[in-house]
């Protein structure tokens, strides 16, 4: 499939609240053309609360229940048994920001994961609390500056795709904003399994990551091209690695590369630098083992 | 009580020269407050701040309905935002512009802060520093003094040129 | 030292001195700027606390109580939805009869999301044993808040305290700020049943039906020698520092014949409806209640009342409003005004007063009396 064949029809409409180089608005593009018309999406306090707009008018063209921040994955669970219920085949789709998702979320997410529910949950990581002002999240990586971090956060990322992955998903996958086909396509995938699924999104930010507007596809891409987000799938546990994540595993660029245009990582110190090299190299090995040998 | 409305776009420091007009009324013996206000303020969008002078505590803190002092930082919010809503008949305008803007029926003062900010090499993130420099203008305009000016500019930054930077508005503001 | 400065600011600044061991934060508008500012503090050195960044506002005053148990001095600072989640543990805090502060920055509650000034979340608390003060101004949240800990601590009450900024109204308005050197006005903490290894306890555990009411009994005995606490704490910061406080700030009530009651910014602004309204001939005073538990005993017989509520119990009424009929056994002017940050002005103040209907409700916004 090429980029052209992506259906037309938008669901985002041009009236949101989106700040200039919105990764998040351009990655719930996608989601919602892959899904289509048919499809609810389940929103916990997060930028996309702000973004689909002001009472009385709406930015998205299909339903969106907004939620509490902890709750998404719970109410999730509920609408899907509801729909199923109803005979109806709506797609359910949880679009939650990493703070909803492995911090004050995780809880319901874990439940709603272990019940075998049947919907998709789409976390948008922009590493940080950002429709607060970007505070540290439990996605925030090693060495990052937040507002809540100013000298740079002390301990790692939480790895919430191995966590996802304990729950035995049929499906799970990893993208980035700046591959949007590859969204459309795994979504669209997703939404063919009946069950829990999960695709946890890259979602560089410029205010956040403290980088001009019009470079975030670049990051995103400097980000796969690093290793340092690595784009793959897991179908019944079976990983397949993503194309451009394939080719930048036999040549990553150098991890200060993709670091320094970020104002956030200015003046990192050393030993997370160096951890955090160690980590992502440490990473590709195993992940390249396990697509070899499962 | 005197009230200025700050008109400025999210990002530019139109919050920061609230405070630090309110800091030099302060400083003038004077009690003041000041309050951005916040709607959907993402960054780009018009936002607005407010500031309040008197020589009374000051007890208010709903909106400013009327102005004495519209204050415009950046003549691009004027397509969206009516800079001029409420300003009380016989109040001013103060707007950062190299051109010579009229408002009907208001007393409108110019001075391009943009270009003094660049003189100056007032920039940060490839944007020039306006609320310093507006400072100058303000106390040219007998808003706030021009030592509480300096004082404050000094009080919160350690580069000179702020204060140059309020100096030059200072002189190129004609009354 | 005198400078600018908003009312989150304050409330850092004065945690800052109060100096916890220990603080939980998480963020949420509009209190974010505390977290924030105090882990700017932390982190630069200024403030020797150690900072627990937690996953959600349960989890904050959970870990307020496993480390105030231990028995250091403990704070965070919610909103709305936050204050909300953590509702099971705030009852917990004051069971467990732990002097935690906590910063409210009053928010209303969704759906849909509205990040403004409402008292709704705070009143959904007026029932677990936490004391609550209501704060104006940006000097008397830095100033309350610095008597907060002194008398959560004090050993006659040992219960936690809220101190409550409206949203953006106060939280975010920028006013001059005197600090203070508080010396010793705030004494070391001595938990009387913090955990000792050398002298083992259980916490909390299983209580029969012919225990469990007797502990209810000491959060209200608690609660009740709270007022001569506060009042004394009060006084000092007077001797001290120069500014009085009391349980309400009254403005021109001495020959009022109708009085205006309100908590929080609305309670301040009411003065300047009442200087509008003396030109009138109108002879009203305002009152503006600060502390609301425990509730404090109010003058107001023989006065027409008009009360402000920034909030509401559905199925009921103005929660103040019914809190003040209940205590003085009269009618009042209820009025329901400022939820969601609704704009109210000192002419609407003012017009309330001019048009009271002793035994009415009346929803801004919404027309006629109910």
């Amino acid at each position: 499939m090429i980029i052209a064949e992506i259906p037309k029809e938008e669901y985002l409409k041009k009236c949101t609240s989106a700040c200039a180089g919105c990764s998040s608005s351009l990655i719930l593009r996608y989601v919602l053309k892959a899904a289509g018309e048919d499809t609810v999406l389940v929103v916990p306090a997060c930028c996309t609360s702000v973004i689909q707009g002001i009472y009385p008018n709406t930015a998205m063209n299909i339903p969106v229940y907004n939620v509490a921040f902890a709750a998404a994955a719970a109410c999730a669970s509920g609408m899907t048994e509801a729909f199923q219920a109803l005979g109806r085949k709506t797609h359910v789709i949880v679009y939650a920001g990493d703070g909803g998702t492995l911090d004050i979320g995780i809880q319901s997410m874990s439940g709603a994961f272990e019940r075998g529910t049947d919907f998709l949950y789409i976390c948008y990581d922009n590493e940080a609390y950002g429709n607060t002002g970007m505070q540290r999240s439990g996605a925030t990586p090693l060495g990052a500056k937040t507002t809540t971090t100013p000298t740079g956060k002390t301990v790692e990322k939480k790895d919430i795709d191995a966590i996802a992955a304990a729950h035995h998903l049929e499906y799970m996958a990893t993208a980035c904003s700046a591959y949007p086909l590859d969204i459309y396509k795994k979504v669209a995938k997703a939404l063919t399994y009946r069950g829990p699924t999960f695709i946890h999104i890259l979602a560089p930010c410029p205010p956040g990551w403290r980088y001009p507007t019009e470079k975030t596809i670049e990051m995103g891409k400097l980000a796969v091209k690093s290793g340092m987000w690595v784009l793959y799938e897991r179908e019944y546990g079976k990983l397949t690695i993503t194309a451009p994540s394939k080719t930048a595993m036999k040549k990553p660029i150098p991890l200060e590369d993709y670091l320094a245009p970020q104002g956030r990582f200015s003046g990192i110190d050393k030993k997370s630098l160096e951890i955090l090299k160690q980590q992502l190299a440490a990473n590709l090995k195993k992940l390249a083992a396990e697509e070899v040998e499962p | 009580m005197f009230e200025i409305r700050i008109h400025s776009r999210g990002g530019q420091g139109g919050v920061t020269a609230a405070r630090l007009l309110a800091t030099a009324a302060l400083h003038d013996g004077k009690y003041a407050t000041a309050c951005p206000f916040y709607g959907a303020e993402r960054r780009g969008a018009p936002v607005v701040s407010f500031v309040r002078i008197d020589d009374h505590p000051i007890r208010v803190y709903s909106q400013i309905r009327n102005p004495d002092l519209v204050v415009v930082l950046d003549a691009s919010v004027m397509e969206t935002v009516d800079v001029l809503n409420g300003l009380k008949k016989g109040g001013r305008v103060l707007i950062n512009s190299a051109h010579n803007q009229e408002f009907t029926g208001f007393a409108t003062f110019n001075v391009d802060l943009t270009g003094i900010a660049l003189k100056e090499s007032l920039v940060v993130a490839g944007s020039p520093i306006l609320n310093t420099p507006v400072l100058g203008a303000l106390a040219k305009m007998g808003i706030i003094s021009a030592e509480s000016v300096n004082e404050v500019i000094r009080g919160m930054f350690a580069d000179e040129r702020n204060v140059k930077a309020a100096d030059a508005a200072y002189k190129e503001m004609s009354i | 030292m005198r400078k600018i400065a908003t009312g989150n600011k304050a409330i850092a600044e004065a945690v800052k001195q109060a100096l916890p061991a220990v603080v939980a934060a998480y963020p949420i508008t509009p209190q974010t700027e505390i977290v924030e500012t105090i882990a700017d503090y932390v982190t630069s050195g200024q403030m020797k606390s150690r900072y627990i960044p937690v996953e959600s506002e349960h989890s904050a005053m959970a870990a307020c109580i496993g480390a105030g148990i231990t028995g250091v001095r403990t704070f965070t600072a919610t909103s709305a939805h936050g204050l909300l989640y953590m509702h099971e543990m705030t009852n917990w805090a004051a069971g467990a009869r732990l002097p935690v502060v906590m910063a409210n920055v009053n928010r209303s509650l969704g759906p849909g999301w509205n990040i403004w000034a409402e008292h709704t979340d705070s009143m959904q608390e007026r029932d677990t044993g936490w004391l609550q003060v209501y704060v104006s101004t940006v000097q008397e949240a830095y100033d309350t808040t610095l008597m907060a800990f002194r008398i959560a601590e004090h050993n006659d009450v040992l219960l936690p305290v809220m101190v409550n900024l409206d949203g953006f109204s106060l939280s975010h308005i920028m006013q001059p700020l005197d600090t203070v050197e508080p010396g010793d006005f705030i004494p070391p903490l001595h938990l009387p049943h913090a955990i000792d290894t050398n002298n083992p306890a259980g916490y909390g555990g299983l209580t029969g039906p012919d225990q469990h009411f007797r502990f209810r009994w000491e959060i209200e005995r608690s609660m009740r020698d709270s007022v001569k606490v506060i009042a004394a704490t009060e006084m000092d910061f007077a001797d001290r520092f120069g500014r009085s406080y009391g349980p309400t700030e009254e403005y021109r009530c001495e020959d009022a014949n109708i009085i205006l009651i309100a908590m929080g910014t609305l309670g301040k602004e009411a003065e300047v409806a009442i200087d509008i309204l003396r030109k009138e001939g109108i002879k009203a005073g305002s009152m503006r209640l600060r502390w609301f538990r425990p509730f404090p005993k109010l003058n107001l017989a023989g006065k027409e009342v008009v009360v402000i509520d920034r909030d509401y119990s559905f199925g009921f009424g103005g929660i103040l409003a019914h809190e003040i009929m209940a205590q003085n056994r009269g009618e009042v002017y209820s009025v329901i005004a400022g939820l969601g940050g609704q704009e109210v002005t000192y002419d609407d103040l003012a017009e309330f007063v001019r048009q009271r209907r002793m035994g009415k409700e009346f929803w801004f916004g919404v027309t006629g009396h109910v």
